[in-house]
């Protein structure tokens, strides 16, 4: 695994599997509650996503997307289907399997969560103690240049208190980056930020799909970085019903 | 500092500390029930330890290395007479050296000058003999063969300040016993106990003159002064197989004193009385505790649901609520200590009982202390279950 090593380390992050696929998802079925109130709101998902891509997941509020996330992210127990996380079948995979994958991931949640208590750099270093990279002293260079490349240089010891939203998020996207993952997941990562710095984050997780071969699944409503894509999935009630290129993407509907 | 010494003691961010730091009226909250905890414990501890020790005053300054008491004996203020001839068998024995009487008995002395009413045990010895082992008090006992003379415990509770002056002046005092003038000659300093005020030394035959229902030859204990080479055990378990009818019992010294501390706690309800300070002590911490820990899992759930997204594992949670459990119990006891030293020695004089902090206590405290942290905090992370990161998108 090379996820221990830093996002502005020389070394790509090359986790050559022989499969060159990074999620794989056939007859994705989810359903919530039980009985009476069971209500099924995935009916049979498939796509599939090679390692380095950039895809964006679109469609109608309450299609299903975030539900998508949560089960390819290992958030979610899978219930029925099949998902292929890096060469990992996640179906019936357990808890502690399960807590092991998502060390290899990246998640950028529409809200920070950052912890209230700790600096940008303490909580950008919990991304990296979660590797075994113990102590401030371990991983502060490394949390320094990830926020320095989130362009928060500047804010590095302060207290999310006395950042803005802006600047928060974008520590959380230094946090779900300095791990170096392999895979990031975003729920509407710029739904918080202005139109200069949604640029920053979306073109930021482009470079490292195309010098990391990172992978990078993205659910957004927002249109002014639908550009950085390769391709875009759209969902509609538990489905995917379509699947774009990113030329015609821009021809979508407001 | 402490942020440096919990990072290497954990090998992590001491992310339990941080969030205690950042709110700082919980922390207060947490650190002053667990302060208070600890003094409620700590006073409980002194009194109980106090009574014991009070109760075994008298016995830890007999000059014996065995002591012999009528068999079914208990405590020295219950302790019955028990037959002279035990002495003469006592004697007899290898390695039995000496064998001096003593009598014991409760007598009460109301002072004219102010209606207060004293309880004095009042222990008649052979003033020739060698009875105690403080020197000042063995000094004086030698005077008390003039009768009707006492030596007077200057610690009694509430002592007549009047009185001691006199007496530290060297005037004799007659003060009237049970109908019997007594004239005081002396002091000598125990201290008071629950069950007594103070002592009061008397001879052989001033004891008996006091309690006229006592026969002569009718000792509460016998003192054996022993061969050195002669282990005290073994001797006590030689004698009680020596004597024929089962009527007196011998004890090493130190096991006569464990008898009566073992009968303090046991037999009396002061024992439990303090035992069960000290458990609504340890209650009303744990509570505390759980309260602030558990509402600092649930403000902090989400942040401990994106942790779980990012592939920490659910030991960390409970090591972080553990950290914090250790915080509050480290800085809850050391205000709790230095205030209990204070009270110590305030109760100390207010009582006029032996409340001492022995070395061994602050360390017990301690561990009672952190063992109801952690336990709060293992009944606080059962929120922890509620941090779902599949919540968080
Ligand atoms: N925890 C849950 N319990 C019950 N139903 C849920 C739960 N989470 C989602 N759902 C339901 O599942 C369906 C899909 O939800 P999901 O959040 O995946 O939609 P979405 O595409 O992300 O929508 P949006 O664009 O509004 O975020 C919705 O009908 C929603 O009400
Ligand atoms: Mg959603």
């Amino acid at each position: 695994m090379t996820s221990t090593k830093s996002i502005n380390e020389p070394t790509m992050a090359t986790t050559a599997k022989d499969s060159p696929s990074s999620i794989e998802a056939k007859g994705l079925c989810h359903s919530f509650g039980e009985g009476d109130t069971k209500v099924q709101v995935l009916h049979g998902v498939e796509f599939s996503i090679r390692r380095g891509e950039v895809i964006i997941l679109m469609g109608p509020s309450g299609s299903g997307k975030t539900t998508v996330l949560t089960l390819v992210g290992c958030l979610r127990s899978v219930q029925e289907g099949s998902v292929q996380l890096l060469g990992e079948e996640l179906n019936g995979a357990s808890e502690t399997t399960l807590t092991q994958m998502r060390r290899r991931l990246g998640f950028i949640f529409q809200a920070h969560n950052l912890h209230e208590s700790l600096t940008a750099a303490q909580n950008v270093g919990m991304g990296l103690e979660v590797h075994g990279i113990r102590g401030e002293a371990a991983w502060r260079p490394a949390s320094e240049r990830v926020l320095e490349l989130v362009g928060l240089g500047e804010r590095i010891d302060f207290l999310p208190e006395k950042l803005s939203g802006g600047q928060k998020q974008r520590v959380a996207v230094a946090r779900a980056l300095v791990g170096n993952p392999e895979i990031i997941f975003a729920d509407e990562p710029t739904a918080a930020l202005d139109k200069k710095t949604s640029k920053q984050v979306v073109s930021l997780l482009r470079r490292l799909a195309d010098e990391r071969q990172t992978t990078v699944l993205m659910v957004t409503h927002d249109h002014r970085v639908l550009d950085v894509a390769d391709r875009i999935l759209m969902m509609e009630d538990g489905r995917i019903v379509e699947e774009k290129s990113t030329s015609e993407s821009i021809e979508i509907p407001q | 500092m402490i942020t440096a010494l919990l990072a290497k003691v954990f090998g992590r961010l001491p992310i339990g500390w941080l969030q205690l730091r950042h709110n700082l009226t919980r922390l207060v909250t947490a650190v002053g029930g667990v302060t208070f905890a600890n003094v409620l414990i700590f006073m409980q501890l002194g009194f109980m330890n106090a009574l014991f020790e009070t109760s075994v005053m008298t016995h830890r300054m007999l000059d014996a290395e065995v002591i012999v008491a009528s068999s079914d004996f208990r405590s020295m203020r219950e302790a019955n007479p028990m037959p002279r001839s035990r002495a003469w068998q006592a004697m007899t024995i290898e390695g039995v050296e000496d064998v001096i009487p003593m009598y014991l008995g409760q007598m009460f002395w109301t002072n004219p000058l102010t209606d207060d009413t004293t309880q004095f045990r009042v222990i008649g010895v052979d003033p020739d003999q060698q009875v105690f082992t403080v020197p000042k008090l063995q000094a004086q006992l030698s005077q008390l063969r003039e009768p009707d003379t006492a030596l007077v415990d200057r610690k009694t509770r509430d002592f007549d300040p009047e009185i001691e002056q006199q007496l530290a002046k060297g005037e004799r005092l007659e003060i009237e016993m049970s109908g019997r003038r007594l004239t005081l000659i002396g002091m000598f300093a125990q201290g008071a106990s629950f069950a007594d005020d103070g002592s009061l030394i008397v001879s052989d035959q001033t004891f008996l003159r006091l309690f006229p229902q006592r026969k002569p030859g009718t000792p509460t204990l016998l003192l054996l002064k022993t061969d050195p080479s002669w282990k005290p055990e073994t001797l006590a378990a030689t004698i009680n197989q020596q004597f024929p009818e089962a009527d007196a019992k011998a004890f090493s010294k130190s096991a006569f004193i464990d008898a009566e501390q073992s009968y303090q706690a046991r037999q009396t309800p002061i024992g439990f009385v303090f035992g069960f300070g000290v458990a609504i002590g340890l209650v009303v911490g744990l509570v505390i505790v759980y309260q602030v820990l558990s509402t600092d899992v649930q403000d902090h759930l989400s942040e401990y649901a994106t942790f779980k997204a990012m592939g920490y594992a659910p030991r960390f949670f409970l090591s972080v609520v553990f950290e914090e459990a250790l915080c509050l119990a480290a800085l809850g006891f050391i205000p709790g200590f230095l205030i209990t030293n204070v009270l110590y020695v305030i109760a100390a004089k207010v009582t006029s009982l032996p409340i001492e902090m022995p070395w061994s206590r602050p360390l017990f405290v301690f561990v009672l202390t952190a063992v109801m942290c952690t336990a709060s905090g293992a009944i606080a992370t059962r929120r922890l279950n509620s941090a779902d990161p599949a919540d968080l998108f």
